[in-house]
């Protein structure tokens, strides 16, 4: 058993944990959910000896053990898995998960074999010989879990597992985590997707601005009592379905596109105030897609035209002029510097506009002020550097300038724009989305949550191997059928 | 305070290193170090050879420093610096003696910054437009371009039994001493002056101008500066010529202020003693000035305190320092 009593944790001024308490009972899945910047992560990566908190205890099995080290927590069976892989790329499967307890004469065979062993009893699926450069993030999370078991842990953290797994993948971990569970290991899964600690959690613990706020058994409530403790009010507007489609002359018409081996031949045209729709499962040519019509990917042929002109020639910058903004899929990677304050972010790619030579500092002040305060992103403080805000708050940085920033646009590209981000960010991102269509706006949006896809778009065509194999309007769309064309069912 | 904490280790771990260094060849530490501020910031003659000396790692910190900020490494500065004192020497030859003072010290200048630029382009663009990793190219760069000087200078330039161009007069600028006559027999001279106005333009540059901002972005995230429209081979090219131009403005430190001719090998290490001070100066241009005085110390101290210790016991203490700098700002970060 391991319970975490009053624990307190400050990073300068900012509060993470404040007098948070759980307790996991050994055997069990135990769910920890809450929006971005609740401090989940935090809290478990004190568990995990990462940490050191300011006050409070740990107890594993009534041994206290507060402020240790993670070789004490490995030691003592307790292994995080993070949300970003901590791999070498060019290693492979094998070597990653001996590196730091490598034996001085190395026997590969045995230690590949061990590795092979322990993947096959308990179901991940990974070969030890793959470099794993060569992995998908599944595989990769895989190798990540299976390091932890090597190296002997019985409490395993997850942190965001899902959050970059494809809908079978995650059916495959749910498998995982169950075998493991009925073999007597205790699982803690980090989320904020209530619907996956309903299904596969046998115990919740609900946090909220640094606080544990409640400890339920899953069986005891229904994912809105947890969405009302995760945000403390009711979630107005949750999923309104769409309702509008215009006509007019398209703002977006893509012909035939193809590009590399990715996107083979995708023709289709966006409507003013329409929002347009990609389901698929990730990985079959939707980013490169987005980022071919956003201008940094090679278009190989075919043409895109904006409001009638041919745009695929035209640099990244050019267009943006030309009203098309762009919500890239890896916000930490392409939305953003992280090492530049929210201020110089929220200038970012406009910063033409603040100064021919010299950068205008008043007027980036006033325009991040605006911002800040119309997309509420937290803490109100422009000389943030991005690098230290929660997800959701990155992402509203990056929605805020594309959508708020001083460059109008017609055309929103926005790829997975709410992954990773909790319910309160999404339901302002998602507000955003509706206010720019009812002004006759048009968005591409991308998203792998089909109910996301479902609330906003009009149309919705499904992408599978580089192309689309379905359009439907929103009226025929449901769960099941576009699950079945992602599934690879003919149209 | 923080990006000051692997200055402040490098210092320290250069000190003990140094101490223990002195007191193995059997000399007392203080009297070394005595010795050493004595000879540098003690008397007038051996300060003003340290602003000459930190005049020129001025610009070649400035030169590596941008390049940093754009996530480029430039080791070519040395190149670079011969260069822009090889084409300042060629115009100060070249210019009739009827061109006013002033404007044959102005052609001379922008002639070192061409010169500079051109040894900076080439690297930005192999860079920018076939990949190639610019730490290679401009470490070979280096003896491309200083064997082809020694090339030109010795087989078409030189003054007989030297290795050095003939001298010129319209276009030299005056020494310090000139105003200051306790400088007396020092190098020291205005292009001094032309080093602070390049690190406070630099500075206004880096963190005060779209160009700056756009510079900034691609060296710390390529990817999220492609995505907002900015083009990075435009930048880096841009950037290293930049550069080059800073390192090679370096070059009118010797060549207008103190010979008067081009020299074969006048750059003495200077533009790898840049890349030091640009790590030391955290690429700011104020920490730029302060390393360059500091490195600018320890190399004229080294021969005031040739009497007890070995010179070259100077040269291990930068090399020291350098590695306690490199390693610190790792283990921060």
């Amino acid at each position: 058993m391991l319970s975490l009593e009053a624990i307190n944790k400050n990073y300068g001024t900012v509060v993470a944990n404040r007098d948070a308490s759980l307790t996991v009972a050994t055997g069990e899945i135990h769910g920890v959910v809450g929006e971005n910047g609740a401090g989940k992560t935090t809290l478990m990566r004190i568990a995990a000896g990462e940490l050191r908190p300011d006050s409070g205890r740990v107890m594993l099995d009534d041994r206290d053990v507060t402020g240790w080290s993670v070789t004490g927590a490995i030691a003592a069976g307790v292994g995080m898995v993070h949300q970003h892989f901590m791999l070498v790329p060019t290693l492979t499967v094998t070597e990653n998960m001996i590196l730091g307890r490598e034996p001085v004469f190395l026997d590969r065979r045995r230690a590949s074999q061990a590795v092979r062993d322990l993947s096959e009893s308990t179901g991940l699926a990974v070969d030890p010989d793959a470099k794993v450069s060569d992995l998908s993030v599944g595989e990769a999370q895989r190798v990540e879990i299976l390091k932890a078991l090597y190296r002997g842990a019985t409490l395993l953290i997850l942190d965001e597992p899902t959050a970059v797994l494809s809908p079978p993948e995650v059916d495959d971990l749910w498998k995982v985590l169950r075998a493991l569970r009925d073999q007597g290991s205790t699982v803690i899964l980090i989320t904020h997707k209530l619907d996956e600690v309903m299904a596969i959690a046998d115990a919740v613990t609900v946090m909220r601005g640094g606080q544990t706020v409640g400890q339920f058994k899953t069986s005891d409530v229904t994912s809105a009592d947890l969405a009302l403790a995760m945000v403390g009010r009711e979630l107005a507007e949750f999923f309104t379905p769409a309702a509008r489609v215009s006509n007019g002359a398209p703002v977006l018409e893509v012909d035939n596109l193809v590009v590399g081996h990715e996107v083979d031949g995708v023709s289709f045209t966006v409507a003013p105030g329409e929002i347009f729709g990609i389901a698929g499962v990730e990985g079959n040519g939707q980013h490169e897609l987005i980022e071919a019509i956003a201008g940094y990917a090679k278009v190989t042929s075919g043409s895109i035209r904006r409001g009638g002109t041919p745009i695929e020639r035209l640099s990244v910058r050019r267009r943006g002029e030309l009203g098309i903004a762009h919500i890239p899929d890896d916000r930490q990677r392409r939305g953003l510097v992280l090492d530049y304050t929210v201020a110089e972010n929220l200038i970012l790619g406009r910063e033409r506009s603040f100064g021919r030579v010299r950068l205008d500092r008043m007027k980036m002040a006033i325009e991040a002020q605006r911002l800040i305060t119309a997309f509420d992103i937290r803490p109100h403080d422009p000389r943030r550097l991005a690098r230290t805000l929660s997800g959701g708050n990155q992402q509203k940085v990056v929605v805020a300038r594309e959508m708020g920033g001083i460059r109008d646009f017609h055309l929103l590209l926005a790829a997975q724009p709410t992954r990773g981000v909790d319910i309160g960010a999404i339901e302002t991102i998602h507000a955003h989305f509706r206010l720019a269509r009812s002004e006759g706006r048009s968005v591409v949006l991308v998203s792998s949550d089909l109910s996301e896809l479902l609330a906003l778009a009009d149309r919705i065509a499904v992408m599978l191997r580089g192309r689309f194999v379905a359009v439907v309007d929103r009226a025929d769309a449901s769960a099941e059928v576009i699950g079945r064309y992602m599934a690879g069912a003919a149209a | 305070m923080k990006a000051l904490f692997p200055v402040l280790v490098g210092a320290l771990v250069a000190l003990v290193v140094g101490d223990l260094l002195i007191l193995g060849v059997g000399q007392s530490p203080a009297e070394v170090y005595r010795l050493l501020l004595e000879g540098t910031w003690g008397n007038p003659y051996g300060f003003a050879q340290v602003l000459y000396k930190a005049t020129t790692l001025t610009f070649t910190g400035l030169a590596v420093a941008l390049a940093l900020r754009a996530g480029l490494f430039n080791i070519g500065a040395e190149a670079q610096l011969a260069l822009g004192g090889f084409a300042a020497s060629v115009m100060g030859l070249a210019l009739p003696a009827g061109v006013p003072a002033p404007l044959a010290i102005i052609a001379c200048i922008v002639a070192a910054a061409m010169g500079g630029a051109v040894g900076g382009a080439v690297p930005g663009a192999l860079n920018a437009w076939f990949g190639a990793n610019e730490v290679i190219t401009t470490i070979l760069l280096n003896f491309v371009v200083l064997f082809f000087l020694n090339w030109v200078v010795t087989a078409h330039l030189h003054v007989a039994e030297t290795v050095h161009t003939p001298a010129f007069t319209n276009g030299t600028v005056p020494r310090l001493s000139a105003v200051i006559p306790a400088f007396r027999g020092s190098a020291a001279n205005a292009t001094v002056l032309l080093a602070i106005v390049a690190a406070v333009v630099t500075g206004w540059f880096v963190f005060r101008t779209r160009y700056g901002y756009e510079l900034r972005a691609v060296g710390l995230s390529p990817d999220a500066a492609e995505a907002a429209g900015i083009v990075l081979p435009r930048v880096r090219v841009a950037t290293f010529t930049l550069a080059g131009a800073l390192a090679g403005m370096g070059g009118t430190n010797f060549v207008l202020g103190y010979k008067h001719y081009y020299e074969d090998g006048f750059t003495g290490g200077a533009g790898l003693i840049g890349i030091a001070v640009a790590l030391a100066g955290r690429a700011h241009p104020i920490g730029i000035m302060l390393a360059a005085l500091a490195f600018a110390t320890l190399s004229q101290g080294g021969l005031a305190i040739h009497a007890l210790v070995p010179k070259q016991m100077a040269d291990i203490l930068q090399g020291v320092v350098i590695l306690a700098i490199a390693i610190a700002s790792r283990a921060r970060t």
